[in-house]
């Protein structure tokens, strides 16, 4: 030890010297969450206790399983979905026979929101940013010839997520499929949507008992279902740094948790289906200590603040998306390169799902030429690179590991500062992490426009005339084809049995009952997503943003 | 000179607010006064803040790819409320197609991504010294 510092004390003496002659390209080198960086990094950076840490063991920071994709390569998983529940079902079968090996549905947001395609505030936005439901009717649509037995399907659904899911389970009831054989995500994560996505509905105190309601349905009849999908990603689209990435999806993680324990349900019995949603930035390295770190912290929480003993329910398995905010409409192909290496960052990181993002999605959803090679690049990944090929391959750098011990003292710290003003609900209600994200937002804008950031194709390397891709349009008459199919199913359904269901859900909502079961019902009698959610927002109010700038 | 007013809107039901509140933070730090409706606005209630909050110019924000049903909408409210020297600009995920519409019904500029701060900046204030001209 004495020997190695003295080495390394003479070697910075030389490197002085070399530095007093040729001047660094910057005056500080720092990550995304300010972690200042050292010129090298050895033996003596790397926390000890880590010495011989293996995947597959607790804390997990290597990884959650001890073989990872030597067994199984994660799931390839496209977040598609667009105009009417036809088109987006031939996208999927499309998606499919490329060798996509699981769904993501994107919702438009009328649907995000429980509001149906014919609300006045519905108006321009139907189809637009994903698939428009209604109703049953849609969703049988939307999964005509996919055996639900033979797919995963992840629902980027959060306020009205119980009734999407109830909706996909009476798609499986028609199907003839067990519910114990689906196997999928809802992202269901509601606290995030106050402070970062903004689909949300119901104030959090109702919002969160829905949550609960539906841990406490699926731990008994959908077993192998990720009730939750607890994302940072939104939190980093909006600005966050990767430090706060982890520290705030974790403290909506543990409000979560605190309150189905309060509820009374047995934290093994739906800790293992919660799953997580992170954001793959473009600082390699720090993105793959980001992921190491939040699986030790996960499952520490779990086992020391939670007193979690089943195995799976220390597991922290994550899907990751690319950073959409890092795609330029400029020079929209260098994106390629860009999703390339930020999704090496997943791989390398040990996710369970990822999705590419397409180079056109700074200007429009994705064409399918560009969805394309954005899942080939996660092919190219898997199959050419040999990224694959042995468990967590970062592990033992100097740099890696000094830098997830680093990302985990400082998100312990975030988390600690969370715990004292009372959680992550207060937090949120006072502004507190809106105001850190917008913070962080603001500073890096900043810093591209002083070019402490260079973003190549526009702020630096520019070229004057741009070729415009081909771009996906939805047809605007999507709207209105959507509006007459909801008046048609409207006219033919069972008005009565529709009502009645209607005021059962209400009952449960008043009563504090578990909602799931009348949920399903009012859907199975077609009873509209904007009904559903109607009778929700007339017992539970709507939630009323306080947006400071 | 009083300081330039600048209602910031987010009409529709996108919840994409980071563009929205980073200029708004900008013009703010440019000396102007910003004003945020927060989301989920519909045109109605964003002419009526902009007339109540009597502001010098709308800024309207939107990725959804609502833009094109929303910002004109926005627009022909102003003039119809006799509020027709209110500016309107916009910006969000607007393919470039869709911008000689946007600006042939009102809308003066178009910001898509990758616009710098200044470049915001600078046209509000050229457009100021136009109608002082």
């Amino acid at each position: 030890m004495q020997d190695k510092q003295e080495r390394l004390a003479l070697w910075q003496k030389g490197l002085d010297k070399a530095k007093a002659r040729f001047p660094e390209r910057k005056d500080k080198f720092e990550t995304s969450s300010e972690i200042p960086l050292q010129t090298v990094y050895t033996a003596l950076d790397r926390p000890e206790a880590d010495d011989f840490a293996l995947p597959g063991e607790f804390p997990f920071t290597r990884g959650v399983q001890r073989n990872m994709y030597r067994g199984r390569l994660w799931t390839m998983r496209q977040y598609a979905g667009f105009a009417s529940a036809q088109e987006s079902n031939e996208r999927y079968k499309y998606l499919l026979s490329q060798g996509q090996t699981g769904l993501s549905v994107a919702f438009d947001l009328p649907t995000q929101i429980g509001l149906d395609s014919d609300h006045p505030l519905s108006e321009g936005e139907v189809g637009k940013v994903g698939v428009a439901i209604d109703s049953l009717a849609d969703m049988e649509i939307l999964f005509s010839d996919i055996p639900l037995d033979k797919v995963s399907t992840s629902m980027t659904i959060n306020a009205p997520a119980i009734v999407l899911l109830a909706m996909y389970l009476a798609v499986a009831e028609k199907q003839g499929v067990d519910w114990a054989k689906l196997k999928g995500t809802i992202q269901n994560d509601i606290l995030k949507e106050y402070v970062a996505r903004g689909t949300y509905i119901f104030p959090p105190e109702p919002s969160l008992k829905i949550i609960t309601d539906i841990f406490a349905f699926c731990a008994e009849k959908v077993p192998n279902w990720n009730t939750i999908s607890i994302s940072g990603y939104h939190i980093r689209e909006a600005g966050a740094t990767a430090v706060q990435e982890v520290a705030f999806t974790l403290a909506d993680a543990i409000c979560y948790v605190e309150t189905a324990v309060a509820a009374g349900l047995q934290v093994d019995d739906f800790a293992p289906r919660l799953s997580f949603f992170f954001n793959a930035h473009s600082n390699l390295f720090e993105e793959v200590a980001k992921f190491r770190a939040a699986r030790k912290l996960w499952a520490e929480i779990m086992s020391k603040r939670f007193g979690a003993k089943a195995p799976k329910s220390l597991l922290l398995r994550f899907h990751t998306q690319t950073a959409g905010s890092t795609l330029t409409a400029q020079q929209p192909d260098n994106n390629v390169v860009r999703v390339a290496l930020q999704a090496l960052s997943a791989v390398l990181g040990g996710t369970q799902s990822l999705h590419t993002n397409s180079r056109d999605e700074a200007m429009a959803l994705p064409s399918e030429d560009s969805v394309r090679i954005a899942l080939r690049t996660q092919q190219i990944i898997a199959h050419e690179t040999g990224a694959a090929d042995v468990v967590d391959p970062l592990g033992g750098s100097y740099y890696i590991e000094n830098l997830t011990a680093q990302i985990e003292d400082r998100v312990k710290e975030m988390l600690a500062k969370i715990d004292e003003l009372g959680g992550a609900v207060a937090a949120i209600n006072s502004g507190f992490i809106q105001r850190q994200i917008q913070d962080s937002a603001y500073k890096y804008q900043l810093d591209v426009e002083t070019k402490d950031q260079i973003i190549v194709g526009v702020n630096q390397f520019t070229v004057e005339d741009e070729s415009q891709p081909e771009l996906l349009r939805v047809d605007p008459a999507v709207g209105i084809e959507q509006q007459q199919r909801l008046t048609e199913l409207k006219g033919q359904r069972n008005a009565q049995a529709v009502e009645q269901t209607l005021a059962t859900v209400r009952q449960a909502a008043e009563k504090g009952d578990n909602l799931f079961p009348p949920v399903l019902d009012a859907v199975r009698a077609y009873a509209s997503l904007g009904e559903i959610c109607g009778v929700l927002r007339e017992v539970y109010g709507e939630y009323q943003a306080k947006d400071l700038v | 000179m009083a300081p330039i007013r600048v209602l910031m809107a987010k009409p529709g039901l996108d919840g994409h607010d980071r563009g929205a509140k980073v200029v708004s933070r900008a013009l703010r730090d440019a000396g102007m006064e910003v004003i945020y409706t927060g989301l989920r606005q519909s045109p109605d209630q964003i002419v009526q803040a902009a007339i109540q909050e009597d502001v010098d110019f709308v800024g309207l924000s939107c990725l959804s790819g609502a833009h094109n049903s929303l910002f004109p909408k926005v627009v022909e409210l102003l003039k119809e409320r006799g509020a027709g020297e209110i500016a309107v600009f916009g910006g969000g995920v607007i393919p470039e197609a869709d911008i000689p519409g946007l600006r042939a019904a009102g809308i003066e500029a178009v910001f898509t991504p990758g616009t710098s701060l200044e470049e915001i900046v600078s046209f509000i204030r050229e457009r100021v010294k136009k109608d002082h001209a």
